[in-house]
């Protein structure tokens, strides 16, 4: 039966023992299966940067594009010969407010700031934002902008005709600058970013030092009882402990029972506007314990790296045990150290469930005070915007997402300088 | 230098210590109070992580225990029934648990063997170069917040699905988009996880296949992949403890609403999901909603320590040493 096999594939080899392990002496058929699975590991390798690719691009795709506008009030309508309003002095600009907005806005809008101190291109903004009102009627990405762009006018045609068409570029200077607004044109990212700001350096002044404090710990202290292996078991654990339960962890910790402590009401330094712990200082406590165990993880590495000798030189010296550590382990472990916290503060930076679970609000304007002021991050944004149902919020959802990328991409960049910087002192 | 200054302090003034001998002092017999403190206090920090596990706990447990101690609800109802509705005090996490399940196993079907093949090749096939511009690129893809796959889920995968299914088959909010994207997200976390255990196999293994006549791919499959399967396995496990624990993605493309359905052209509604969506609308303390939050993330808990806890054993008791 195994001659009849190896006859047929017609590929006898003739010097060695035919027939013992017939097919194991196919090598033309051996070399052409490994070949075809040499071309399956690499398309698989292909999918994974196509994936990355999609990705990136179609981000950048919504994030530039033609928008068709309709305006509430023709501006020419506005001034008295027809002139365009960038042409026309700041006190006409005023009146022309005036008469258009209702009393009790104007009076609003001159109690925020007074009109005597207000430039010219605040008036003029005002103006658009509040008389002149554009409404978004259509929105294009990137694609369709660059290489379709006469299938959109003949759509804005069909549907729109006295729309405007324009190009947005939705990620722009006054996309930084401005508040959450309602309205996708004139919504801005600076509440969300200085909440991610705040929430973070929170989060590093409690992680940082209690994760690096575990870290000496286990590696120079611990010996080998139950309760030593007991941590290391648990932090290992800890590390694979799905986000959104962190999440539920501060709600009922941070938000309930410590209510008192987060939302300030300890300290006398009560919010008005929020009275319950669903503050900045919660936020960042649990993401302080989500990373926990990444930063101790990650020093624990950078800590076991550095050579024993170097432990002994010291006691030789007659340091002690914390001497050496301080002067000796700690500074050559630092560089490790501080890219792990780094890598593990970019995770947080990210993070999005527990912070909806912990309370993130879902709409402010104002800039977060302090600790005890409420909170809403960069993610929590995108992710409020990206489940919003109109195609303008998508588009502000992925502006959003590149700013996101980017303070991840400089972060991560740091790191690796860091790394590269000090490996290369050390050794 | 500070370690020579506290010496000569020391030995100046001797009347502190027991000398125990006439010139000699034993320097190790000496308390140091500050060096317990620092010790004591360093405990601390890693007791913490303990203190986190027990508040997590005690946390989902005490919740838990009112929610099933509540009238309406029994646990035997929580585990058979089929219908999560909490408006007419339905509470069968069997909706939850389906999408949960089908989001996993669609995200697995396309990261295990996605991720062990690119694992392979780049530990067995690429030359050097190719996998240091390669791996940090895959490490760029697993750093990326999973809000982003969200996003990319909704306005990018489905529209794909709905635009080659058709979209009387594929709903707007979908299952099979969230556990396609979840998959991209997990492959680098497999792949990564693999390489380290397939480098790790010493090299002389490979040469020992070759010398025995066995081609590329068949030392690949038949020497270093069983050698490695131990680290490999455990970031199989690893990767399905992740996907179970995955929120932002199916928050955002799987669909708000349980539902029954092993349809995964269909919106349906994850464990995770729906915490997300509860807790992110104004939910009021000690109700039955707030409550049943507590019970499925103890579930949550439950399910995916166990999966951490049998990958950290698999690498501990299977792990082949070599020299």
């Amino acid at each position: 039966m195994i001659n009849n096999k190896s006859s047929k594939t017609g590929n006898k080899p003739i010097s060695l023992q035919v027939g013992d392990f017939p097919e194991q002496f196919n090598l033309p058929q051996r070399h052409q299966r490994g070949a075809f699975w040499k071309v399956i590991f690499q398309i698989s390798m292909i999918v994974g940067i196509i994936a990355l690719s999609a990705l990136i691009f179609n981000i950048i795709n919504e994030s530039f594009g033609y928008i068709a506008l309709v305006n509430e009030v023709d501006p020419e309508s506005l001034t008295p010969h027809g002139i365009p309003l960038d042409e026309i002095s700041k006190d006409d600009l005023i009146l022309i407010l005036q008469e258009n907005v209702s009393s009790g806005l104007f009076r609003r809008l001159e109690r925020d700031q007074p009109f005597e101190e207000r430039s010219r291109e605040n008036v003029l903004k005002l103006v658009i934002e509040r008389v002149v009102n554009p409404e978004i009627v259509g929105t294009w990405p990137l694609s369709v902008s660059l290489f379709n762009k006469n299938n959109i006018l003949y759509e804005l045609e069909q549907n729109h005709p006295h729309a405007e068409l324009i190009f947005q570029s939705w990620i722009d200077h006054e996309f930084f600058t401005s508040p959450q607004s309602s309205k996708p044109l004139y919504a801005g990212v600076r509440t969300a970013i200085l909440g991610s700001l705040w929430t973070i350096a929170i989060t590093i002044l409690f992680a940082f030092p209690l994760g690096v404090g575990a870290a000496i710990y286990l590696e120079e202290y611990a010996g080998d009882t139950w309760i030593n292996r007991l941590i290391q078991t648990n932090i290992n654990n800890l590390a694979g402990v799905p986000s959104i339960i962190y999440g539920m962890l501060g709600l009922a910790i941070f938000v309930r029972a410590l209510g008192p402590l987060t939302s300030g009401t300890l300290f006398g330094v009560t919010d008005p506007v929020t009275s319950n712990g669903r503050t900045i200082l919660s936020a960042g406590l649990t993401l302080a314990i989500l990373i926990l165990p990444l930063i101790i993880i990650n020093a624990q590495e950078a800590i076991r790296a550095i050579p024993n000798s170097l432990r002994q030189a010291s006691y030789g010296l007659g340091a002690t045990k914390w001497q050496t550590i301080w002067h000796h382990v700690l500074p050559n472990a630092l560089p490790g150290i501080l890219t792990g916290t780094i890598l593990a503060i970019s995770r947080a930076i990210g993070e999005t469930a527990p912070l909806v679970v912990v309370g993130a609000a879902t709409f402010i304007t104002f800039d977060p005070e302090g600790p005890f002021s409420k909170f809403t991050t960069l993610p929590i944004q995108i992710y409020q915007w990206t489940a919003r149902p109109q195609e303008e919020f998508r588009n502000i959802a992925a502006a959003a997402i590149i700013v996101l990328l980017i303070m991840l991409l400089t972060l991560n960049a740091i790191a690796v300088l860091l790394r590269n910087h000090f490996s290369r002192r050390i050794s | 230098m500070t370690a020579h200054a506290s010496i000569t302090v020391k030995t100046k003034k001797p009347d502190n210590i027991t000398p125990s001998d006439d010139n000699t002092i034993d320097l190790r017999k000496q308390r140091r109070i500050g060096e317990s403190i620092i010790q004591g206090f360093l405990f601390l920090c890693g007791a913490i992580s303990i203190l986190t596990t027990i508040g997590i706990v005690y946390q989902l447990g005490k919740e838990a225990m009112l929610f099933f101690n509540s009238k309406e609800v029994t646990l035997l109802h929580f585990i058979t029934n089929t219908t999560w509705q909490p408006q007419i005090y339905e509470f069968g996490i069997w909706p939850l648990i389906s999408a949960t399940l089908m989001t996993s196993v669609i995200a697995m079907s396309i990261a295990i063997p996605l991720g062990l093949s690119v694992a392979i090749f780049l530990s067995e096939y690429a030359s050097v170069r190719t996998r240091n511009i390669l791996k940090p690129t895959l490490e760029v893809l697993a750093g990326i917040p999973t809000v982003v796959y969200g996003y990319f889920a909704l306005t990018f995968m489905t529209p794909m699905l709905r635009g080659i299914l058709g979209p009387q088959v594929v709903e707007i909010y979908n299952t099979a988009s969230a556990g396609i994207v979840m998959g991209i997200l997990i492959l680098p976390l497999i792949s990564s996880i693999s390489e380290d255990a397939l480098r790790a196999v010493p090299n002389s293994l490979r040469e020992a296949a070759f010398g025995l006549g066995a081609t590329k791919l068949e030392t690949a499959i038949k020497v270093v992949v069983p050698a490695a399967l131990s680290g490999i396995s455990a970031a199989f496990i690893i990767g399905i403890s992740r996907a179970i624990g995955e929120t932002m993605i199916v928050a955002i493309a799987a669909g708000a609403g349980p539902n029954f359905t092993l349809n995964p052209f269909k919106a349906a509604e994850t464990m995770t999901g729906h915490i997300v969506r509860i807790s992110g609308g104004d939910i009021s303390y000690d109700t039955l909603d707030y409550n049943s939050l507590f019970a499925i993330g103890l579930l949550l808990f439950i399910l995916t320590f166990m999966l951490n806890l049998i990958s950290q054993r698999i690498v501990r008791k299977f792990r082949e040493v070599y020299e």
